[in-house]
């Protein structure tokens, strides 16, 4: 019966004729903001507290946008209306301003991620839990598509586990989908980012060991100024604030480094 | 070319799926077209979710169930030594709920009316219930047991967003083709992606063409 409905022509005008008068209604972006900040994922929960200090110093508005860098990417050099890229990794701002999406000179890095190795029911993780016979699935973000997979695969390679641990692996999609996996109890342990854990209440039981950065590649995070906000006072002064030493405080007691 | 064997494991689970459907949707379909219970609304209701229900909520509520830590995935992880998730027979849990309401509704059209009347004479000419059922309900039902197999088979084939929340990406066991093509995607590797998603797209075509050239062919309703 739901085929009849979905091949009725009258259907289809409905629909058509739907959903031109209500997106004609429901207008699309905040028109009274001074820009538009679009922010991986991983950095969002940092951000909101970086947005609210922000407008409180300068007084200007912004919106912010998540999603994963790909998406992002894939919706900046297709037009969206974006004018800072607070990417998860270098390689897409980098790729923007050669595609001359973004403005060259303006990309810096705002934060470099730390790996942490958490589970949320042992309270002593060390790297040596990693070989324990009752961990059953590691989970890590998938090392193609996500900065913190890639450095948790460097990791393991480096500590030779890789070929072992292999038949455990369980991969997220991204960072996020990766905490939810072991939240959940899907998995005993994975691969995380330090600042998930430290969102965490303090009351939570685990523990996580957060892996010595000289272990694997920089997981560094690049901003850029977008072309479409090159004259934007908001997104200029934004992208100052963000170098400043209040900005770096705030990222580094989120779990980042910040140089 | 890409790595053609997630379109294999999506055949796979289609067609376990599909077979999981049948024999535990025939007689609950069965039964819908036949009782006057009160509960016959809540029921339909129930199995017709899967319709308008986002996949994340079916995904995000799996995951919980599925967990070693609920008396599901508790349960099969004893009885196994593997989680629920991220598995073969995970996937397949997931996509049977998915696709019920696929399987379901086509079948119960199919043996309400004349069906109905047909078993009522089959019943007076003293035929058991199940030879009734056999030799009388399920070919005059033909078209509808063509739908119903062909579209939970194509929906299944078109499943993305509950094994991306509960599949975990494993090759060989839960990264289907759908899962396959969005990471050639979402890793700007386009020459993967449009392969893998012509072939969906062909097949899917032909799936569905086959279930409609079928329903030409053979009325509503096969006259005895």
């Amino acid at each position: 019966m739901f085929r009849d409905i979905v091949i009725n022509p009258f259907f289809f005008i409905c629909f058509f004729l739907s959903v031109a008068s209500l997106t004609a209604a429901c207008s699309g972006p905040n028109e009274n903001s001074a820009a538009t900040i679009a922010v991986a994922t991983n950095f969002k929960t940092t951000f909101e507290h970086l947005e609210s200090d922000f407008e409180a110093r300068s007084g200007y508005t912004i919106d912010i946008v998540s999603g994963s860098t790909g998406k992002l990417y894939a919706q900046i050099i297709n037009g969206a209306p974006y004018d800072v890229f607070l990417a998860a990794d270098q390689a897409r701002p980098e790729r923007l301003v050669a595609e001359g999406q973004a403005v060259p000179m303006s990309r810096f890095t705002y934060a470099v991620g730390i790996l942490a190795l958490w589970s949320p029911t042992d309270p002593d993780v060390t790297p040596d839990t990693l070989i324990e016979t009752d961990i059953t699935r590691l989970a890590l973000a998938n090392p193609d598509l996500a900065p913190y997979g890639l450095a948790a695969a460097q990791l393991l390679e480096r500590l030779s586990l890789d070929e072992q641990l292999r038949p455990k692996f369980v991969f997220g999609e991204n960072v996020g989908q990766t905490f939810a996996f072991i939240r959940t109890g899907n998995a005993q342990i994975g691969f995380v980012s330090a600042a998930q854990v430290l969102a965490l209440s303090e009351n939570t039981e685990g523990s996580a060991w957060f892996v010595p950065p000289q272990l694997h590649d920089p997981i560094s995070q690049d901003a850029v100024l977008l072309s479409r906000g090159e004259a934007n006072a908001a997104a200029r002064a934004f992208l100052t604030y963000l170098k400043s030493d209040p900005a770096r405080e705030i990222i580094r007691r989120s779990g980042y480094e910040s140089d | 070319m890409p790595d053609l064997s997630s379109l294999w494991l999506t055949a796979r689970l289609a067609f376990v799926t599909t077979l999981v459907l049948l024999i535990i949707g025939t007689p609950l379909a069965w039964w819908l077209a036949q009782t006057r219970s009160r509960f016959k609304p809540a029921i339909e209701a129930i199995v017709a979710l899967p319709l308008v229900l986002p996949p994340t909520v079916l995904g995000f509520y799996l995951l919980i169930a599925m967990s070693p830590n609920s008396w599901l995935g508790g349960f099969w992880m004893q009885a196994t030594g593997d989680t629920l998730s991220f598995s073969f027979t995970g996937l397949v849990i997931g996509s049977v709920i998915y696709s019920f309401p696929f399987m379901i509704q086509p079948l119960q059209a199919a043996f309400e009316g004349p069906v109905k009347r047909a078993m009522q004479t089959a019943a007076s000419l003293r035929a058991s219930p199940i030879d009734a059922f056999i030799s009388v309900a399920m070919p005059m039902s033909a078209r509808g047991f063509v739908t119903a197999i062909v579209l939970s088979f194509a929906h299944t084939l078109g499943e993305f967003g509950v094994v991306l929340m509960v599949g975990g990406n494993i090759p060989d066991r839960t990264r289907v083709a759908s899962i396959e093509i969005y990471e050639h995607v979402e890793t700007l590797n386009y020459a993967d992606a449009h392969t893998l998603s012509l072939i969906l797209l062909v097949v899917s075509f032909l799936t569905l063409l086959s279930v409609f050239a079928f329903n030409r062919k053979f009325p509503a309703h096969v006259r005895l």
